[in-house]
């Protein structure tokens, strides 16, 4: 009997093992890196850092990965990255980054190469990425860094109720935006009795500044197409900054500080997608993200009455040989519109996703999937929807499909002039390329963002900060290396002659 | 065959040296080596995190920062760096557009000039003064009227200072309203007035506080347009008035803040000082019939002076590190108005021009030395040794 008993026992045991087996080995396998911890370096948000941190514990259920987000001021986001890395810490597992600065990284062989990691994850979607940011912000010499998170371009956004009252129109070029500004500047556009702005620009040093004042020379010194390129001439490698293009992208750039806040020299992108959400401002210039913060209840007071247009342009370009600026035609600007030449600016090139190589290989196989859940439609198509998430569209199905937009809260027509704004820049044959040549930190966030913040505080003159940013670009050459630079410029822009 | 002779050894000339007289020598000389074997831990922990780290920036501020193919190289430059700074394109931002000299500001330098050529020539003549010395002396006036001369041309219209001056300008202005602000706060609070207890916590509570908070507060309080005295400010008719687009305007910011943070630690200071004064003069003063003035100037302050001394001292070497406050109010801006010689290293740092920031800081470096030591030499010693 008790054997039998014991018989039945084990019996009843061997049946419970193996059901507990069947359950749990799939569910091991569904969980590929459970105890594993991917550490994430970005800028300290909210954008960017919230959608990483929302996002992370669906990631851990789904893999068993645990994402930890850390965050540092943007301004020191490119040295914490580098220094981590050069110095073999290693701390961090996986960077959210600018991928203007990947040159500096991937040189050195810092980043994993992650082109056979895509070319085999289908649920990527890689080719429903808009080939700009596949081709120039994920890639480098041919083989893919990161995974795009956000598309940036910058355009001018403008306050269509306010327009419609003073019948005016969306500005086409940069001296329409002055005369709309103008026009708008110490009206009240908010309702509340005071007198507000009429363009309000992240001014601030050490912050935006920086991409703000190309977006202006972008139209002027460019007009041959996006190999052109808009900051060095690429046959001498010569800094295109002295010349009558750049004095007038400047005197613009200055002017609209008459029409802007009194603070407006220390405004960084917060101060200024704040301003323009209390309605305080009847023009800005940024990404794409006032597009969306504007749909949000909780924070804007401008809820589709936001206009978007691609950045405004020039009549007027640079003839590099003299000097000067001349007139557009079909020979000097052969992309024009309406005699305006345009030229948005891919500035940034949008927060994208690389990995440590010297991460361990399971961590980085958890980062790897964890910047492509980030970036497949079932996530990003929503999150860019989203204005506290910093991330842009830049997707083909994020612009093809408006009922994302309208789902978040943006009216059809509001949706479809944003998105507009967008694939026109996009699309553009004349797009500008942000600078992606070794230490481009130090030419433009040091020497550039220096001697602008110095002329709007009236430091210096025009023509001083014309010759300052020549000579301080100049000599990081010389430093650096012209051949190298000029041959990483020519290579960013695919110039093949 | 051990003898005890041998045991006893023979090296001594006065015959056979006792045993324990061996070991005494022995344990003589352990006790004499002792000092140094507790010592170098203490040595060999300063020198690897303190002068290993200052003598490989050296190396850093004659080098440039490259990266390379399978990582980076530092790549020799000699003086290069600091050549960039004194003649170079960072001329402007570290020493200032200079002014070209106003007949004022000539006949200024000029006195100047001959008070220091005194000086040099009153430690000449005097019999005693060794020849390091009078060299020192001659060294000290050539770099105090160096900075003079720069301090003169770019703080007068048509100029504008550097980081160098900007340092100097929250070093002496700072450091004086701290001081006389702190010394009243703790004369206040050490008079039997109703409720200094209460106020002595508080006027201690700024040193309690992270610098970075009291950076980000004061950019809050200082924002006219939506800070929490906006309404006062639109009752005065200044809401439209930008301190931040205006460079003194950022610099005053710059250097209240400083104010707010640092007077507590001279008033905690100076409070001590005043209350372990002797009563027996103050009481003494006061049957003589002295005024509350009268006891203050000259019984009070002759003695809380070396205290006074060693304070100021400390502070003017804290001073010149001033990175907080214009890194997070403004960034260094407008322009470069309110960067600091510490906020230029960082932001050469921060993009990887490691090589300038180094010389930066080199140049901070002997800034300071050199202020401290001519502080000590021609303040300090003298109201120290006058008590």
């Amino acid at each position: 009997m008790n054997v039998r008993r014991q018989l039945r026992l084990s019996l009843a045991l061997l049946v419970a093992t193996v059901l507990v087996s069947a359950v749990s080995v799939p569910a091991a396998s569904s969980r590929p890196f459970a105890g594993v911890t991917v550490n994430v370096l970005t800028f300290t948000g909210p954008q960017i850092a919230e959608p990483l941190q929302r996002r992370g514990p669906a990631f851990t259920r789904l893999t068993g990965a645990r994402i930890n987000v850390v965050t540092v001021p943007f301004s020191d986001l490119y040295q914490k990255i580098l220094t981590d890395l050069a110095t073999g810490t290693n701390s961090y597992h996986a960077f959210v980054f600018a991928p203007q600065w990947m040159v500096d990284y991937v040189t050195p062989g810092y980043l994993e190469d992650i082109t056979m990691r895509v070319s085999a994850d289908r649920n990527i979607q890689w080719a429903d990425i808009a080939p700009f940011f596949r081709n120039f912000s994920a890639s480098f010499g041919g083989r893919v860094y990161t995974i795009p998170l956000d598309g940036d371009f910058q355009m001018v956004y403008y306050r269509s109720d306010q327009l419609r009252r003073f019948g005016l129109q969306p500005p086409q070029t940069w001296e329409d935006y002055l005369r709309v500004a103008q026009a708008l500047h110490r009206k009240d556009l908010n309702g509340d009795g005071r007198a507000d702005f009429g363009s309000c620009i992240a001014k601030k040093r050490g912050a935006q500044s920086y991409w703000m004042i190309w977006s202006v020379a972008g139209a002027l010194l460019q007009s041959q197409g996006t190999n052109q390129g808009a900051f060095f001439d690429v046959d001498s490698f010569a800094p295109l900054t002295n010349n009558a293009a750049f004095a007038e992208a400047l005197r613009i750039y200055t002017e609209t500080t008459r029409y802007g806040p009194p603070d407006e020299l220390n405004w960084d992108v917060g101060d200024s997608r704040a301003g323009f959400m209390t309605g305080r401002c009847g023009l800005s210039l940024d990404w794409g993200d006032i597009g969306t913060l504007a749909i949000d209840p909780k924070t804007s007071k401008v809820k589709n009455k936001v206009g978007a247009v691609i950045l405004p342009g020039s009549r007027r370009v640079l003839d590099r040989r003299t000097g000067q600026l001349v007139a557009c035609n079909s020979t000097t600007c052969p992309h024009a519109t309406g005699g305006v030449n345009h030229a948005p600016f891919a500035a940034f090139g949008g927060w994208s996703g690389g990995i440590n190589k010297a991460a361990p290989a399971r961590v980085k196989d958890a980062a790897y999937a964890f910047m492509s859940y980030m970036s497949q439609p079932a996530q990003a198509n929503v999150d860019v929807t989203i204005g506290i998430t910093g991330f842009n569209p830049y997707r083909r199905s994020q612009f093809q499909n408006t009922n994302l937009w309208v789902k978040a809260g943006m009216s059809a027509a509001a949706a479809r002039n944003y998105l507009g704004a967008i694939e026109a820049s996009l699309g553009s044959p004349n797009m500008v390329l942000d600078l992606r040549i070794p230490q481009n930190q130090r030419y433009q966030q040091v020497v550039l963002d220096t001697a602008i913040a110095k002329l709007l505080a009236k430091q210096i003159t025009i023509e001083q900060a014309m010759k300052e940013i020549t000579d301080g670009w100049e000599a990081i050459t010389n430093e650096l290396g012209r051949d190298q630079q000029s041959q990483a410029y020519r290579s960013a822009l695919g110039v093949k002659r | 065959m051990l003898t005890d002779r041998k045991l006893r050894g023979t090296g001594s000339p006065n015959g056979p040296v006792p045993l324990s007289f061996l070991g005494q020598g022995l344990a003589a000389w352990v006790d004499r080596q002792a000092r140094f074997l507790f010592l170098l831990p203490a040595v060999l922990l300063l020198i690897l995190l303190s002068i290993f780290p200052l003598i490989f920036s050296v190396y850093l501020s004659l080098v440039r920062f490259q990266l390379v193919p399978g990582g980076f190289r530092f790549r020799f430059v000699g003086l290069a760096n600091y050549r960039k700074l004194i003649t170079g394109i960072e001329r402007e931002h570290f020493l200032g557009l200079l002014a070209s000299p106003a007949p004022l500001i000539w006949a200024l330098a000029g006195v100047i000039a001959a008070v220091l050529l005194l000086f040099v020539i009153r430690g000449m003549v005097r019999g005693r003064s060794t020849l390091p010395a009078m060299a020192g002396r001659a060294v000290f006036a050539l770099i105090a009227g160096t900075l003079v001369w720069l301090i003169l041309r770019t703080l007068t219209s048509g100029g504008r200072p550097g980081s160098l001056v900007t340092t100097m300008v929250y070093v002496f202005i700072g450091i004086t309203v701290q001081y006389w602000l702190g010394l009243t706060l703790a004369y206040l609070t050490s008079q039997h007035l109703p409720g200094r207890r209460f106020f002595r916590v508080v006027f201690l509570l700024p040193m309690m506080i992270t610098p970075v908070g009291i950076a980000y507060m004061f950019r809050i309080l200082a924002n006219l347009g939506i800070g929490p005295f906006t309404p006062l400010w639109e009752a005065l008719g200044l809401a439209e008035v930008s301190w931040a687009s205006d460079p003194w305007g950022a610099r005053i910011v710059v250097m209240i803040g400083d104010v707010w943070q640092w007077t507590p630690f001279m008033f905690v200071v100076l409070l001590a000082a005043l209350e372990s004064q002797p009563l027996e003069l103050l009481e003494a003063a006061m049957v003589d019939g002295a005024s509350r003035w009268q006891t203050f100037w000259r019984v009070t302050w002759p003695q809380i002076l070396p205290v006074t001394s060693t304070l100021v001292l400390i502070r003017m070497i804290e001073g010149f590190k001033i990175i907080d406050l214009p890194n997070v109010l403004t960034n260094g801006g407008p322009g470069t108005a309110t960067e600091s010689l510490t906020l230029h290293a960082f932001i050469a740092w921060r993009t990887l021009d490691i090589g300038g920031s180094a010389a930066v800081a080199y140049a901070l470096l002997f800034l300071v030395t050199f202020m401290a030591l001519s502080y000590i030499n021609l303040v300090h010693r003298r109201l120290a040794g006058a008590m």
